[in-house]
């Protein structure tokens, strides 16, 4: 993790998920909580992108939103372009074709009654692979394991639950990697898992936006981890935008207060690491 | 599934309660293989035949003899035959007569006999003492040397005018039991109608149990689907059924229970169509819990990732929700089982039971029992058996049902 990745940049370029005015809130009257305040955002095509924010900020909120697993009480998402039509579950089938979710807790991810190859099987299924023949179901499923350095042989007739932790995350990239959405919302995936597996989780998400062209939005608290993989950063508290840009940009020159404490929460391990050269007395706009 | 059955095994609360229940189910089933016949045919003519065995004294008489010399025989006859209130009536003669039986032991029937014999003379009049208890004391005297008389008995048998001897029975002579035409072992004794009741707790329970089973899968069923649907559909469904079910929860259900079961009708009123109305009003409870389970359940990642998936409502319900709640739901249906057969029990109690002479149920068995008093004129065995086998069938129930929750719910291991 010591190399600074290559930043794009897609200013401009095609449109992918875009949300005007969402907002969310729980509850009526005086028990009434805005998680997602009337957000705006342009995600583009092959874009990494990052939603960073403390734990009550209302990233996981936005990103089940984004997945159609709530209902945004105000303002509208666009997806490709034109407002998403999420009403019935024909429509939600075809929106979950091009909008896929790694979650936080891999432990809790999978049905522990099911074994790891249907896992496998239903993304095949899902990407019209049903008719495909046994051998072929096989190589891609063993394609999509050795994508994410586990073996297929070994894996199946498995449960999950006899799999590590980092395992299981990998599993669900493999997941991924089979169904090839347009946008991967990955919601913290790395917060459960050990410091090896997260290095090789994110290189591995990297690979796949390069391999497939795929959008990533990653929602972490990490703003070092999201300054390391993102080209683009939005940073939320009380379920606003405070500030959003380009990575670099967005983190070496920060200009909310509330950045500028993510930035000095950030631990020192390494000189390269050492984000406290950035500017944090630059005047708040 | 075979590790979870083997941590299911190990609970010895679990295992206990299999055990009577395995043992209950046993005898239920080998039973009828040794007494079969209808359950409900009235073998006696009196009611409330005491346990025992029973031997034809026709066939007892007419059957080969042996010739037993048994040394403790007479002693046991006449103890048999002098009741309590003799004895205590012969030594109330003793103190008037002013004789001395401080050497005599009370209990020593033989030797108070002898005393007797020896001593009571009926023209003796005792001053104070009234004719009718003179004239009990002449009957006492007259009952007591026929014990001691060393008679045979002649059984005849007429042929038109003039008796035939048949037999001569002396008081040394035994028939083996084996020999007998007609003996009837009756361990729990008749019932009112002369029923063997034994015979009758063993086929009612079966019929009871196969109640609480058609009224408890009923009534899973029902709790189930709902609570399903509530839990994991939400919003309006969800408003619906909980209504529904507050409604059904207000209202008592065994009030329910006994104004359906009236107003159906004795005839109408089978074992099944009792099972199916105690289903019917005993589901709030289950559709209750199920739906807060499926609550908790409904948020996870797996279900999310299921829909994502593109998975149909029906088969997330069926795979993903379904198998996390499986054991919850068990649990919930042995409970259910085992008040299903209560709930029968106190419905045919109060009379609104499966109508009568079809089959007999536990409950029905402790109806007639109450009916024709046998709590009143000591009959114990025409009901307390049938109580001692509610008890225990709920009781071993139950026990499966705490072993389970320990074993799924970890928190409640001790």
């Amino acid at each position: 993790m010591s190399e600074k990745k290559e930043r794009h940049d897609f200013t401009g370029g095609p449109l992918c998920l875009s949300g005007r005015n969402v907002t969310k809130a729980f509850g009526l009257g005086d028990r009434k909580t805005v998680a997602v305040d009337h957000v705006d955002f342009d995600f583009h095509e092959g874009e990494f992108v990052s939603i960073v924010g403390e734990s009550g900020s209302g990233k996981t909120t936005l990103s089940k939103m984004l997945l159609g697993l709530l209902n945004p009480t105000e303002g509208e998402i666009l997806f490709e372009g034109k407002v998403r039509d999420i009403s019935t579950a024909r429509k939600k089938r075809e929106y979950w074709k091009g909008i896929q979710a790694i979650f936080q807790d891999p432990f809790s991810s999978f049905n522990v009654f099911h074994k790891i190859d249907s896992v496998l099987l239903d993304c095949i299924n899902m990407r019209g692979g049903r008719n495909l023949s046994q051998e072929e179901k096989v190589r891609l499923m063993t394609e999509a394991c050795s994508f994410v350095n586990l073996k297929f042989a070994e894996l199946t007739n498995k449960y999950p639950f006899e799999l590590s932790g980092g395992q299981m995350q990998r599993l669900m990239i493999a997941r991924i990697f089979l169904l090839k959405p347009r946008i991967l919302l990955a919601d913290e995936p790395t917060s459960m898992v050990d410091a090896c597996s997260r290095a090789t989780i994110l290189d591995m998400l990297l690979d796949l936006r390069d391999e497939t062209g795929m959008t990533i939005i990653f929602i972490t608290h990490d703003i070092g981890l999201a300054y390391y993989i993102s080209d683009t950063v939005y940073i939320m508290e009380h379920g606003r935008f405070v500030e959003s840009g380009k990575a670099d940009e967005v983190i070496l020159h920060p200009k909310a207060a509330y950045t500028k404490r993510l930035i000095s929460d950030v631990p020192k391990i390494h000189e390269e690491w050492d984000l406290s050269t950035v500017d944090l007395l630059a005047k708040e706009e | 599934m075979k590790n979870t059955l083997r941590q299911v095994f190990h609970s010895s609360k679990f295992l206990t309660g299999f055990l009577i229940f395995a043992a209950i189910l046993l005898t239920m089933w080998i039973y009828p293989l040794f007494n079969p016949g209808n359950p409900l045919e009235m073998i006696g003519v009196g009611t409330f035949a005491q346990p025992g065995t029973y031997f034809s004294l026709y066939d007892a008489a007419t059957t080969r003899t042996e010739t037993l010399r048994l040394p403790d025989a007479d002693e046991k006859r006449i103890t048999n035959l002098v009741s309590d209130a003799d004895r205590a009536a012969m030594i109330e003669w003793f103190g008037l007569m002013e004789i001395d039986v401080s050497e005599v032991d009370a209990t020593d029937i033989d030797a108070l006999l002898d005393l007797w014999l020896e001593h009571y003379d009926p023209s003796v009049k005792i001053k104070g003492m009234t004719q009718a208890r003179r004239n009990f004391f002449k009957r006492l005297d007259k009952n007591l040397r026929q014990i001691r008389a060393a008679d045979t008995l002649l059984v005849m048998h007429q042929e038109e005018e003039e008796l035939v001897e048949k037999a001569r029975i002396t008081k040394t002579d035994y028939v083996n039991v084996s020999d007998v035409a007609n003996v009837k072992r009756l361990p729990l004794g008749t019932d009112n109608f002369g029923r063997d009741v034994l015979k009758e707790l063993v086929s009612a329970t079966g019929t009871s149990i196969v109640i609480g089973l058609i009224a408890g899968t009923v009534a899973t069923l029902i709790g189930l689907t709902l609570g399903l649907l509530a839990g994991y559909v939400g919003g309006l469904a969800d408003d619906i059924i909980m209504f529904i079910t507050n409604i059904f929860t207000v209202i008592p259900g065994f009030v329910l229970l006994i104004l359906i079961s009236y107003s159906i009708g004795q005839d109408q009123r089978g074992a099944s169509v009792v099972a199916i109305v105690i289903g019917l009003t005993s589901w709030t409870w289950t559709a209750r819990s199920v739906r807060s389970q499926v609550i908790s359940l409904r948020n996870r990642d797996h279900v999310n990732l299921s829909k994502l998936s593109g998975h149909s409502l029906f088969r997330i319900i069926l795979t993903d929700i379904l198998p996390y709640i499986a054991s919850y739901v068990v649990m919930a249906f042995i409970l259910q089982v085992s008040s299903g057969i209560l709930a029968e029990a106190q419905l045919s109690l109060l009379g609104l039971g499966p109508k009568t002479t079809v089959t007999p149920t536990l409950g029905l068995m402790m109806n007639w029992a109450m009916l024709y008093s046998a709590h009143t004129n000591g009959s114990w065995w025409a009901y307390f058996p049938v109580i001692l086998t509610i008890t225990l069938i709920s009781f071993s129930l139950n026990l499966m049902n705490t072993g389970l929750d320990q074993v799924f719910n970890p928190t409640l291991r001790d």
